[in-house]
């Protein structure tokens, strides 16, 4: 029994293949490029733009003022990076509805990929924000001492995300599977719709606690307080 | 084994280039979209908030128009008012003044016609009274009445006082033609020498003495010589009433009648009637 799309293999040559984890992983990328450069294309800046402009606007904005909840000052500089790992994240999950796709982030070296980007991104916000000297300065807060545990903990946190991403959705996948082989009706449907729900929420916690991360590595940190409590860095979520 | 890490690799590449790709076809023109979108509100904001303060000067300039406007009628009105008042005034000043003028002239043309009729009705009730005395004396005139007037003429003769004797005395020398003594009727002899000897006695001369019947003298008997009249008759005393009631009525006729005239008619009255007691006493 396979357990991510990595089993399936359409072509290798030596290291070299293209397993279905990839070719999803293409299918979902043309899917946003495409749909994006439609609904671009014809961009209005009259006061009633189109029902798609909308959604995306919707979509965009939305993420941006997460972004700027969680405490990021200048959400426009992160909202490429954080948006495309939701959105990759979130139609990954919404593709499931398709019969025969495997979502890619069931994968773990999907999930290990998103999470080294992650684990990449945030030192490279954090130099650029404080500088390499205040960046690695952080390391030793509050005392010397604790410099392994930062870094066991930065390590930790990265596979930590990749885990529990690949778990839920994977789970998630191989419920399914399961059933559809003990009670092949109407169940699934409702596990279907479940697992729906647990992909956008694992895409929203995904982008939070890379945002958390970000912000944590930025001196953002110190200066802004959460807006309203709502956005508050939480303890990482036990899912 | 889990992880294959061909496939992190290719897909940390995939993530990467997804990124980009989204940023450019996604983010960037959204966002930029957002941005013209919010300038184009912002600008459509301010224009209005420009207009909304244009509109507010303008509601406000009106306001301050209107409040001028309010008070300039109502000054105008109050100068109407008070200008329609000062000319109602003066109209009802000179509709007052044309009355009373009007009400003046019809008195002064009532007063008028009143002092006319009275005028007319006293001349005519004073011919009448004159007509009817003189009538009723000249009925009642008879010769004995004439004995009795010689009688009184005589009288008259002797009593004259000396400038008048003079005078007719100096009238009667001088005189050419004979004097007269008219008398109403033909004066009996004994009566003619009667007043002849009275005469004589009188001027202290022969004086020729021609006797003349005067119907118009009533019953009297008059000498008249030269200008020089002695004489009594009723047509005498009739003049004489005559013309104090003529002297009476031109003083009524004058300005301040009343004050004046009161106190003369009743003088005149007096005289009238003592004139008229002495003919009465003298017809006795």
């Amino acid at each position: 029994m396979r357990l991510s799309a990595d089993g399936l293999i359409f072509w290798q040559h030596g290291i070299l293949k293209l397993n279905g984890t990839i070719v999803f992983s293409w299918a979902i990328m043309l899917v946003l490029v495409l749909g994006s450069l439609l609904v671009t294309r014809r961009l209005s800046t009259s006061l009633q733009p189109a029902r798609w402009q909308s959604l995306l606007e919707i979509v965009v904005t939305t993420i941006e003022r997460q972004i700027e909840d969680v405490g990021l000052r200048n959400p426009r500089k992160y909202l490429p990076f954080l948006g495309t790992l939701f959105l990759f994240v979130a139609t990954a999950s919404l593709f499931t509805v398709i019969p025969g796709y495997e979502p890619p982030t069931g994968s773990l070296s999907t999930t290990a990929a998103l999470a080294l980007c992650v684990f990449v991104a945030v030192p490279l916000f954090g130099i650029e924000d404080r500088g390499f000297g205040g960046y690695v300065k952080s390391y030793l807060e509050p005392t010397v001492i604790m410099l392994p545990f930062n870094i066991i903990s930065e390590l930790s946190r990265t596979l930590a995300l990749a885990v529990r991403l690949f778990g839920n959705m994977m789970s998630g996948a191989m419920i399914i599977s399961i059933l559809l082989t003990i009670t092949p009706f109407i169940f699934p449907v409702v596990m279907t719709l479940l697992g729906l729900l647990t992909g956008m929420v694992q895409a929203y916690i995904f982008t939070i606690l890379a945002a958390v991360y970000i912000a944590a590595a930025t001196s953002s940190r110190k200066a802004k307080k959460p807006p309203n409590g709502a956005a508050t860095p939480s303890p990482v979520p036990a899912t | 084994m889990l992880i294959d890490w061909f496939t992190v690799c290719a897909q940390v590449i995939n993530f990467l280039i997804l990124v980009w790709l989204m940023k450019r076809s996604l983010y960037k023109p959204i966002l930029s979209a957002i941005e013209t979108r919010e300038k184009k509100i912002a600008t459509e904001i301010a224009a209005a908030d420009a207009k909304k303060v244009d509109a507010q000067r303008e509601h406000d300039e009106f306001q301050h128009k209107n409040e001028e406007f309010d008070k300039k009628r109502a000054a105008l009105m109050t100068k109407a008012h008070g200008d329609a008042k000062a000319e109602r005034e003066r109209l009802l000043g000179e509709a007052r003044t044309a009355a009373d003028e009007l009400t003046a002239k019809r008195k002064e043309s009532l007063r008028a016609e009143s002092i006319k009729i009275n005028e007319a009705l006293s001349s005519r009730a004073r011919q009448e009274v004159f007509a009817v005395t003189r009538k009723a004396l000249a009925d009642l005139a008879t010769t004995s009445l004439e004995e009795r007037m010689g009688e009184v003429f005589t009288r008259r003769l002797l009593e004259l006082d000396a400038k008048a004797k003079e005078a007719i005395g100096e009238a009667l020398k001088t005189a050419g033609s004979p004097t007269v003594i008219r008398s109403a009727f033909d004066l009996p002899d004994q009566e003619r020498t009667a007043i002849q000897n009275a005469v004589n006695e009188t001027f202290s001369t022969s004086v020729d003495l021609r006797f003349e019947a005067s119907p118009a003298l009533i019953s009297g008997i008059e000498l008249s010589v030269n200008g020089q009249k002695v004489s009594w008759s009723i047509d005498d005393y009739l003049t004489s009433l005559e013309k104090d009631v003529d002297e009476l009525l031109t003083a009524k006729k004058s300005p301040e009648p009343a004050k004046i005239a009161k106190p003369t008619k009743t003088a005149k009255l007096t005289k009238a009637a003592k004139n008229a007691k002495t003919a009465k006493a003298a017809s006795k």
